[in-house]
Protein backbone atom coordinates (compact mmCIF):
# COMPACT_ATOMS: atom_id res chain seq x y z
CA UNK A 1 0.00 0.00 0.00
CA UNK A 2 1.47 3.62 -0.41
CA UNK A 3 0.11 6.59 1.02
CA UNK A 4 -1.61 9.33 -1.31
CA UNK A 5 1.50 11.77 -2.57
CA UNK A 6 2.75 14.48 -0.02
CA UNK A 7 4.98 16.98 0.73
CA UNK A 8 8.09 16.07 3.11
CA UNK A 9 9.67 18.47 5.28
CA UNK A 10 12.13 17.33 8.23
CA UNK A 11 13.07 20.68 9.59
CA UNK A 12 16.11 20.60 11.69
CA UNK A 13 14.92 22.91 14.40
CA UNK A 14 11.71 23.24 16.48
CA UNK A 15 11.54 26.96 15.02
CA UNK A 16 11.67 25.97 11.59
CA UNK A 17 8.71 23.42 12.27
CA UNK A 18 6.75 25.86 13.87
CA UNK A 19 7.32 28.44 10.69
CA UNK A 20 6.36 25.90 8.80
CA UNK A 21 2.61 24.77 10.41
CA UNK A 22 2.07 28.91 10.88
CA UNK A 23 1.92 28.40 6.79
CA UNK A 24 0.43 25.49 6.08
CA UNK A 25 -0.68 24.25 9.28
CA UNK A 26 -3.90 23.68 7.93
CA UNK A 27 -2.97 21.84 5.12
CA UNK A 28 0.12 19.62 7.60
CA UNK A 29 0.20 16.13 9.76
CA UNK A 30 3.35 16.80 12.05
CA UNK A 31 5.06 13.24 12.40
CA UNK A 32 6.98 11.70 15.11
CA UNK A 33 7.30 8.12 15.18
CA UNK A 34 4.72 7.66 12.53
CA UNK A 35 3.55 4.29 14.27
CA UNK A 36 -0.07 5.39 13.99
CA UNK A 37 -0.11 8.20 10.91
CA UNK A 38 1.90 5.91 8.58
CA UNK A 39 -0.32 3.19 8.43
CA UNK A 40 -3.17 6.11 8.29
CA UNK A 41 -1.67 7.61 5.54
CA UNK A 42 -1.19 3.99 4.07
CA UNK A 43 -4.88 3.04 4.10
CA UNK A 44 -5.79 6.89 3.03
CA UNK A 45 -8.14 7.61 6.02
CA UNK A 46 -5.45 10.75 6.25
CA UNK A 47 -4.25 12.29 2.86
CA UNK A 48 -2.34 15.63 4.13
CA UNK A 49 -0.80 17.69 2.09
CA UNK A 50 2.52 18.14 3.82
CA UNK A 51 4.10 16.09 6.37
CA UNK A 52 6.13 17.76 8.82
CA UNK A 53 8.70 14.88 10.57
CA UNK A 54 10.03 16.15 13.48
CA UNK A 55 12.00 13.37 14.16
CA UNK A 56 15.43 15.61 13.56
CA UNK A 57 14.96 18.14 16.35
CA UNK A 58 16.70 17.81 18.64
CA UNK A 59 16.41 18.19 22.54
CA UNK A 60 13.19 16.68 22.42
CA UNK A 61 14.11 12.85 23.25
CA UNK A 62 13.87 13.56 27.17
CA UNK A 63 12.61 12.10 30.12
CA UNK A 64 13.73 14.38 33.17
CA UNK A 65 12.55 15.61 36.77
CA UNK A 66 11.66 18.94 37.10
CA UNK A 67 9.65 21.03 39.62
CA UNK A 68 7.31 18.51 41.57
CA UNK A 69 6.87 17.09 37.35
CA UNK A 70 8.16 14.21 34.96
CA UNK A 71 8.48 16.30 31.57
CA UNK A 72 9.02 13.75 28.83
CA UNK A 73 9.98 15.56 25.54
CA UNK A 74 7.65 14.57 22.30
CA UNK A 75 10.24 12.38 20.97
CA UNK A 76 10.82 9.96 24.18
CA UNK A 77 9.63 6.64 22.84
CA UNK A 78 7.63 4.21 24.48
CA UNK A 79 10.58 1.95 24.46
CA UNK A 80 12.89 4.62 26.28
CA UNK A 81 9.49 4.91 29.09
CA UNK A 82 10.35 1.14 29.35
CA UNK A 83 13.73 1.12 29.86
CA UNK A 84 13.80 4.36 32.22
CA UNK A 85 15.35 3.90 35.83
CA UNK A 86 14.10 7.31 36.87
CA UNK A 87 9.83 6.39 35.80
CA UNK A 88 10.16 2.75 37.44
CA UNK A 89 11.46 4.67 40.58
CA UNK A 90 8.39 7.87 40.12
CA UNK A 91 5.73 6.36 38.56
CA UNK A 92 6.13 2.65 37.93
CA UNK A 93 2.61 2.60 36.82
CA UNK A 94 3.61 3.98 33.42
CA UNK A 95 6.60 1.52 33.09
CA UNK A 96 4.19 -1.26 33.82
CA UNK A 97 1.40 0.21 31.37
CA UNK A 98 4.43 0.88 28.35
CA UNK A 99 5.02 -3.04 28.08
CA UNK A 100 0.70 -3.31 27.13
CA UNK A 101 1.26 -0.96 23.89
CA UNK A 102 1.68 -2.34 20.66
CA UNK A 103 4.78 -4.65 20.50
CA UNK A 104 8.10 -4.64 21.08
CA UNK A 105 8.97 -3.24 17.48
CA UNK A 106 6.58 -0.47 17.83
CA UNK A 107 7.67 0.64 20.44
CA UNK A 108 11.01 1.20 19.46
CA UNK A 109 9.52 3.94 17.22
CA UNK A 110 6.47 5.22 18.57
CA UNK A 111 6.25 8.05 21.15
CA UNK A 112 3.97 8.67 24.15
CA UNK A 113 3.39 12.67 23.27
CA UNK A 114 2.64 11.07 19.95
CA UNK A 115 0.31 8.80 20.68
CA UNK A 116 -1.79 11.50 22.71
CA UNK A 117 -1.89 14.00 20.11
CA UNK A 118 -3.32 10.75 18.22
CA UNK A 119 -6.06 10.67 20.41
CA UNK A 120 -7.13 7.37 19.08
CA UNK A 121 -10.20 6.30 21.54
CA UNK A 122 -8.77 2.63 21.93
CA UNK A 123 -5.01 4.62 22.34
CA UNK A 124 -3.50 3.50 26.10
CA UNK A 125 -1.80 6.87 27.01
CA UNK A 126 -4.54 8.61 26.82
CA UNK A 127 -5.99 6.95 30.02
CA UNK A 128 -3.30 6.60 31.67
CA UNK A 129 -2.82 10.48 31.43
CA UNK A 130 -6.27 11.30 32.20
CA UNK A 131 -5.34 9.25 35.55
CA UNK A 132 -2.44 11.01 36.04
CA UNK A 133 -3.71 14.27 35.60
CA UNK A 134 -0.99 15.51 33.11
CA UNK A 135 -0.29 18.70 31.17
CA UNK A 136 0.49 19.09 27.71
CA UNK A 137 2.92 21.56 26.50
CA UNK A 138 1.93 23.22 23.25
CA UNK A 139 4.22 25.39 21.18
CA UNK A 140 3.37 27.70 18.29
CA UNK A 141 5.19 30.66 16.33
CA UNK A 142 3.01 32.60 18.68
CA UNK A 143 4.07 31.49 21.93
CA UNK A 144 3.68 28.52 24.45
CA UNK A 145 1.07 27.34 26.40
CA UNK A 146 -0.26 24.33 28.64
CA UNK A 147 -3.20 22.34 28.05
CA UNK A 148 -4.51 20.16 30.70
CA UNK A 149 -5.27 17.20 29.95
CA UNK A 150 -8.59 16.74 31.22
CA UNK A 151 -10.73 18.18 28.13
CA UNK A 152 -8.06 17.48 25.47
CA UNK A 153 -9.85 15.02 23.71
CA UNK A 154 -12.33 16.34 21.67
CA UNK A 155 -13.77 13.55 19.67
CA UNK A 156 -12.17 10.41 17.75
CA UNK A 157 -8.63 11.49 16.47
CA UNK A 158 -10.03 15.11 17.44
CA UNK A 159 -8.12 17.38 20.28
CA UNK A 160 -7.89 21.00 20.87
CA UNK A 161 -4.10 20.93 19.38
CA UNK A 162 -4.23 23.91 17.11
CA UNK A 163 -3.26 22.96 13.21
CA UNK A 164 -0.23 25.72 13.63
CA UNK A 165 1.08 24.18 16.98
CA UNK A 166 3.28 21.21 18.12
CA UNK A 167 2.99 19.22 21.58
CA UNK A 168 6.24 19.09 22.75
CA UNK A 169 6.56 18.22 26.28
CA UNK A 170 3.78 15.91 28.57
CA UNK A 171 4.67 16.83 32.05
CA UNK A 172 2.88 14.45 34.57
CA UNK A 173 2.59 16.07 38.61
CA UNK A 174 4.80 13.72 40.58
CA UNK A 175 2.17 11.98 43.40
CA UNK A 176 3.10 13.64 46.86
CA UNK A 177 3.42 10.96 50.06
CA UNK A 178 2.13 7.52 49.29
CA UNK A 179 0.86 6.54 45.92
CA UNK A 180 0.63 3.43 43.67
CA UNK A 181 -0.92 2.99 40.31
CA UNK A 182 -2.28 0.07 38.01
CA UNK A 183 -2.88 -0.78 34.04
CA UNK A 184 -5.27 -3.39 33.09
CA UNK A 185 -5.67 -4.07 29.87
CA UNK A 186 -8.16 -7.05 27.77
CA UNK A 187 -6.68 -7.76 24.40
CA UNK A 188 -7.59 -10.35 22.20
CA UNK A 189 -3.16 -11.01 21.08
CA UNK A 190 -0.29 -9.63 21.49
CA UNK A 191 -0.05 -5.62 19.83
CA UNK A 192 -3.93 -5.54 19.48
CA UNK A 193 -6.08 -2.57 20.69
CA UNK A 194 -7.78 -2.55 24.08
CA UNK A 195 -11.46 -4.56 24.37
CA UNK A 196 -11.31 -2.24 27.26
CA UNK A 197 -8.41 -0.87 29.70
CA UNK A 198 -8.56 1.23 32.68
CA UNK A 199 -5.75 3.00 34.37
CA UNK A 200 -5.74 3.89 38.21
CA UNK A 201 -3.71 5.91 40.26
CA UNK A 202 -4.22 6.55 44.23
CA UNK A 203 -2.44 9.01 46.46
CA UNK A 204 -3.09 8.29 50.20
CA UNK A 205 -3.30 10.38 53.11
CA UNK A 206 -2.65 8.20 56.27
CA UNK A 207 -5.71 5.22 55.32
CA UNK A 208 -7.31 8.03 53.40
CA UNK A 209 -7.62 8.26 49.62
CA UNK A 210 -6.25 12.14 49.05
CA UNK A 211 -6.44 11.75 44.90
CA UNK A 212 -7.78 9.40 42.64
CA UNK A 213 -7.28 8.96 38.86
CA UNK A 214 -9.19 6.50 36.65
CA UNK A 215 -8.92 6.65 32.65
CA UNK A 216 -10.94 4.30 30.64
CA UNK A 217 -9.68 3.09 27.00
CA UNK A 218 -11.74 1.40 24.10
CA UNK A 219 -15.01 2.23 25.82
CA UNK A 220 -16.25 5.79 23.96
CA UNK A 221 -15.69 8.30 21.54
CA UNK A 222 -12.30 9.64 23.90
CA UNK A 223 -10.91 8.00 26.47
CA UNK A 224 -12.39 9.40 29.26
CA UNK A 225 -11.70 10.00 33.14
CA UNK A 226 -14.26 8.75 35.26
CA UNK A 227 -14.79 11.41 37.27
CA UNK A 228 -17.72 10.49 39.37
CA UNK A 229 -15.90 7.63 40.10
CA UNK A 230 -12.86 9.23 41.33
CA UNK A 231 -14.91 11.69 43.87
CA UNK A 232 -16.15 8.69 45.40
CA UNK A 233 -12.90 7.73 46.50
CA UNK A 234 -11.22 10.73 47.78
CA UNK A 235 -11.75 10.93 51.71
CA UNK A 236 -12.48 7.25 52.06
CA UNK A 237 -10.25 4.83 52.97
CA UNK A 238 -10.10 1.55 50.13
CA UNK A 239 -12.68 -0.54 52.00
CA UNK A 240 -14.97 -3.31 49.30
CA UNK A 241 -17.97 -0.74 49.86
CA UNK A 242 -15.80 2.07 48.64
CA UNK A 243 -14.23 0.00 45.89
CA UNK A 244 -17.67 -1.65 44.78
CA UNK A 245 -19.47 1.79 44.60
CA UNK A 246 -16.94 3.75 42.18
CA UNK A 247 -16.31 0.72 39.85
CA UNK A 248 -20.29 1.19 39.29
CA UNK A 249 -19.60 4.51 38.82
CA UNK A 250 -16.72 3.59 36.50
CA UNK A 251 -18.83 1.26 34.27
CA UNK A 252 -21.81 3.76 33.90
CA UNK A 253 -18.97 6.61 32.82
CA UNK A 254 -18.35 4.15 30.19
CA UNK A 255 -19.90 4.27 26.47
CA UNK A 256 -18.80 1.63 25.08
CA UNK A 257 -20.63 0.13 21.85
CA UNK A 258 -21.21 -3.64 20.22
CA UNK A 259 -17.79 -4.75 17.73
CA UNK A 260 -16.17 -7.56 16.96
CA UNK A 261 -14.28 -7.67 20.34
CA UNK A 262 -17.39 -7.76 22.28
CA UNK A 263 -21.05 -6.40 23.69
CA UNK A 264 -21.55 -3.02 25.17
CA UNK A 265 -22.96 -4.76 28.14
CA UNK A 266 -19.99 -7.06 28.38
CA UNK A 267 -17.47 -4.12 28.11
CA UNK A 268 -19.13 -2.19 30.89
CA UNK A 269 -18.69 -5.39 32.96
CA UNK A 270 -15.39 -5.61 32.01
CA UNK A 271 -14.58 -1.65 33.35
CA UNK A 272 -16.50 -2.83 36.73
CA UNK A 273 -14.15 -5.67 36.89
CA UNK A 274 -10.94 -3.99 36.11
CA UNK A 275 -11.79 -0.77 38.63
CA UNK A 276 -12.02 -3.00 41.08
CA UNK A 277 -9.32 -5.06 40.46
CA UNK A 278 -7.03 -2.17 39.90
CA UNK A 279 -7.91 -0.29 42.71
CA UNK A 280 -6.94 -3.49 44.76
CA UNK A 281 -3.48 -3.26 43.14
CA UNK A 282 -2.88 0.37 43.35
CA UNK A 283 -3.60 0.47 47.39
CA UNK A 284 -1.23 -2.15 47.60
CA UNK A 285 1.57 -0.51 46.04
CA UNK A 286 0.57 2.54 47.47
CA UNK A 287 1.11 0.76 51.21
CA UNK A 288 4.33 -0.72 50.04
CA UNK A 289 5.60 2.38 49.60
CA UNK A 290 7.51 3.56 52.79
CA UNK A 291 6.11 6.99 53.71
CA UNK B 1 21.85 5.62 4.64
CA UNK B 2 24.02 2.73 5.28
CA UNK B 3 22.69 -1.00 4.42
CA UNK B 4 24.80 -4.10 5.33
CA UNK B 5 27.33 -1.63 5.64
CA UNK B 6 27.39 -0.03 2.25
CA UNK B 7 26.36 3.54 1.01
CA UNK B 8 23.40 3.01 -0.54
CA UNK B 9 21.21 5.96 -2.07
CA UNK B 10 18.34 6.50 -4.10
CA UNK B 11 15.78 9.54 -4.97
CA UNK B 12 12.24 8.79 -3.87
CA UNK B 13 9.25 10.05 -3.18
CA UNK B 14 8.44 10.59 0.24
CA UNK B 15 5.92 8.39 -0.14
CA UNK B 16 7.87 5.45 -0.86
CA UNK B 17 8.13 3.23 2.31
CA UNK B 18 11.34 1.70 4.05
CA UNK B 19 10.63 -2.10 2.96
CA UNK B 20 9.81 -0.67 -0.89
CA UNK B 21 12.66 0.89 -1.43
CA UNK B 22 14.81 -1.89 -0.15
CA UNK B 23 13.16 -4.66 -2.02
CA UNK B 24 12.70 -2.30 -5.69
CA UNK B 25 15.33 -0.22 -5.64
CA UNK B 26 18.34 -2.23 -3.99
CA UNK B 27 16.41 -5.44 -4.97
CA UNK B 28 17.15 -6.54 -1.49
CA UNK B 29 13.89 -9.35 -1.05
CA UNK B 30 14.82 -10.82 1.46
CA UNK B 31 13.17 -7.98 4.07
CA UNK B 32 9.42 -9.00 3.15
CA UNK B 33 6.05 -7.64 2.88
CA UNK B 34 3.25 -9.23 5.08
CA UNK B 35 0.49 -7.36 6.37
CA UNK B 36 1.49 -4.51 5.29
CA UNK B 37 -0.20 -3.00 8.23
CA UNK B 38 1.86 -2.99 11.44
CA UNK B 39 1.05 -5.96 12.67
CA UNK B 40 2.73 -9.05 11.64
CA UNK B 41 7.03 -8.30 11.25
CA UNK B 42 7.58 -10.34 8.34
CA UNK B 43 9.04 -7.09 7.20
CA UNK B 44 11.72 -6.51 10.53
CA UNK B 45 15.00 -4.50 10.03
CA UNK B 46 17.71 -3.19 12.15
CA UNK B 47 17.71 0.55 12.25
CA UNK B 48 20.69 1.42 13.96
CA UNK B 49 20.56 -1.81 15.58
CA UNK B 50 17.07 -1.86 17.08
CA UNK B 51 13.79 -3.69 15.20
CA UNK B 52 11.86 -1.64 13.74
CA UNK B 53 9.15 -2.50 10.86
CA UNK B 54 10.03 -1.42 7.84
CA UNK B 55 6.42 -0.94 6.32
CA UNK B 56 5.92 1.91 8.43
CA UNK B 57 9.08 3.90 8.19
CA UNK B 58 9.44 6.15 5.21
CA UNK B 59 12.57 5.76 3.51
CA UNK B 60 13.21 9.36 3.65
CA UNK B 61 12.95 8.80 7.32
CA UNK B 62 15.63 6.80 7.53
CA UNK B 63 17.81 9.07 5.57
CA UNK B 64 21.72 8.96 6.48
CA UNK B 65 20.95 6.02 9.19
CA UNK B 66 22.44 2.79 9.48
CA UNK B 67 19.95 -0.49 8.30
CA UNK B 68 20.73 -4.35 8.16
CA UNK B 69 18.87 -7.04 6.78
CA UNK B 70 18.77 -10.22 6.53
CA UNK B 71 21.27 -10.11 3.54
CA UNK B 72 23.68 -8.90 5.85
CA UNK B 73 23.52 -11.52 8.61
CA UNK B 74 25.81 -13.90 7.17
CA UNK B 75 29.22 -12.81 6.68
CA UNK B 76 29.75 -14.12 3.23
CA UNK B 77 29.77 -17.91 2.94
CA UNK B 78 29.64 -17.98 7.11
CA UNK B 79 26.45 -18.24 8.45
CA UNK B 80 26.19 -15.89 11.56
CA UNK B 81 25.26 -17.86 14.90
CA UNK B 82 21.29 -16.80 14.55
CA UNK B 83 21.45 -18.06 11.41
CA UNK B 84 23.04 -21.34 12.53
CA UNK B 85 20.40 -21.75 15.22
CA UNK B 86 17.46 -22.01 12.98
CA UNK B 87 19.20 -24.11 10.27
CA UNK B 88 20.54 -26.79 13.19
CA UNK B 89 16.59 -26.20 15.49
CA UNK B 90 14.70 -26.59 12.80
CA UNK B 91 13.28 -22.92 13.64
CA UNK B 92 11.45 -22.30 10.06
CA UNK B 93 8.96 -24.34 8.09
CA UNK B 94 8.25 -21.73 5.10
CA UNK B 95 10.34 -19.43 5.66
CA UNK B 96 8.28 -16.32 5.76
CA UNK B 97 8.56 -15.02 8.74
CA UNK B 98 12.59 -15.93 9.34
CA UNK B 99 14.11 -12.87 8.52
CA UNK B 100 12.34 -10.69 10.67
CA UNK B 101 12.46 -13.60 13.85
CA UNK B 102 16.67 -13.97 13.33
CA UNK B 103 17.27 -9.94 13.22
CA UNK B 104 14.86 -9.48 16.23
CA UNK B 105 16.63 -11.88 17.93
CA UNK B 106 20.37 -11.25 17.00
CA UNK B 107 18.92 -7.47 18.34
CA UNK B 108 17.91 -9.09 21.03
CA UNK B 109 21.05 -11.20 21.82
CA UNK B 110 23.39 -8.21 21.48
CA UNK B 111 21.95 -6.59 24.24
CA UNK B 112 21.03 -9.49 26.46
CA UNK B 113 23.51 -12.46 25.12
CA UNK B 114 21.67 -14.97 27.76
CA UNK B 115 18.00 -14.35 27.36
CA UNK B 116 15.63 -16.57 28.75
CA UNK B 117 12.90 -18.47 26.73
CA UNK B 118 10.39 -15.72 28.28
CA UNK B 119 12.63 -12.76 27.49
CA UNK B 120 12.49 -14.27 23.86
CA UNK B 121 9.02 -15.21 23.72
CA UNK B 122 8.76 -11.23 24.77
CA UNK B 123 10.95 -9.93 22.02
CA UNK B 124 9.48 -11.93 18.71
CA UNK B 125 6.11 -10.53 20.35
CA UNK B 126 6.00 -8.54 17.45
CA UNK B 127 6.46 -11.30 14.72
CA UNK B 128 4.29 -13.50 13.61
CA UNK B 129 4.84 -17.16 12.61
CA UNK B 130 1.59 -18.45 10.86
CA UNK B 131 3.73 -22.29 10.96
CA UNK B 132 3.35 -21.69 14.40
CA UNK B 133 6.85 -22.95 14.63
CA UNK B 134 7.52 -20.71 18.19
CA UNK B 135 8.91 -23.69 20.18
CA UNK B 136 11.73 -24.18 17.75
CA UNK B 137 12.36 -20.38 16.91
CA UNK B 138 12.92 -20.32 20.64
CA UNK B 139 14.82 -23.08 20.50
CA UNK B 140 17.34 -21.70 17.42
CA UNK B 141 17.63 -18.16 19.23
CA UNK B 142 18.86 -20.04 22.88
CA UNK B 143 21.19 -22.19 20.37
CA UNK B 144 22.68 -18.82 19.02
CA UNK B 145 23.21 -17.41 22.50
CA UNK B 146 24.99 -20.75 23.15
CA UNK B 147 27.06 -20.47 20.13
CA UNK B 148 28.18 -16.85 20.89
CA UNK B 149 29.07 -17.69 24.51
CA UNK B 150 31.17 -20.60 23.49
CA UNK B 151 32.66 -18.43 21.13
CA UNK B 152 33.02 -15.60 23.89
CA UNK B 153 35.25 -18.72 25.89
CA UNK B 154 37.17 -19.26 23.17
CA UNK B 155 37.33 -16.84 20.67
CA UNK B 156 40.43 -18.87 18.06
CA UNK B 157 38.20 -21.82 18.19
CA UNK B 158 34.63 -20.02 16.86
CA UNK B 159 33.27 -22.13 13.85
CA UNK B 160 31.62 -19.21 12.81
CA UNK B 161 31.75 -15.18 12.18
CA UNK B 162 29.56 -12.61 14.26
CA UNK B 163 27.20 -12.11 12.15
CA UNK B 164 28.83 -9.67 9.06
CA UNK B 165 29.52 -6.81 11.27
Amino acid sequence: MFPAAFDYQSPATLDEALGLLAERGDDAKVMAGGQSLIPLLKLRFAQPQLIVDIGRIPGMTEIKRDDGHVKIGALARHVDIERSKELAKLLPVMVEAVRWISDPLVRNRGTLVGSVCHADPSGDWGSIMLALDAELVARSAKGERVIPIDGFFEGPFTTTLRSDEIATEIRIPLPTGRAGGSYHKLERRVGDFATVAVSLQIELDGNKVKKAGIGLTSVGATNIKAKKAEQALVGHELKDDVIAESAKLAAEAAEPKDDIRGTAAYKKDVVRVFVQRGLKAALGRAQEVKA
Amino acid sequence: MRVNGAERSGDVEPRVLLVDFLRTNLALTGTHVGCDTTSCGACTVLLDGEPVKSCTLLAVQVDGREIKTVEGLANGAALAPIQVGFHEEHGLQCGFCTPGMMLVASALLERNPNPTDDEIRWAISGNICRCTGYMNIVKAVQYAAKMHSEAAKAPAAAAVAGGGE
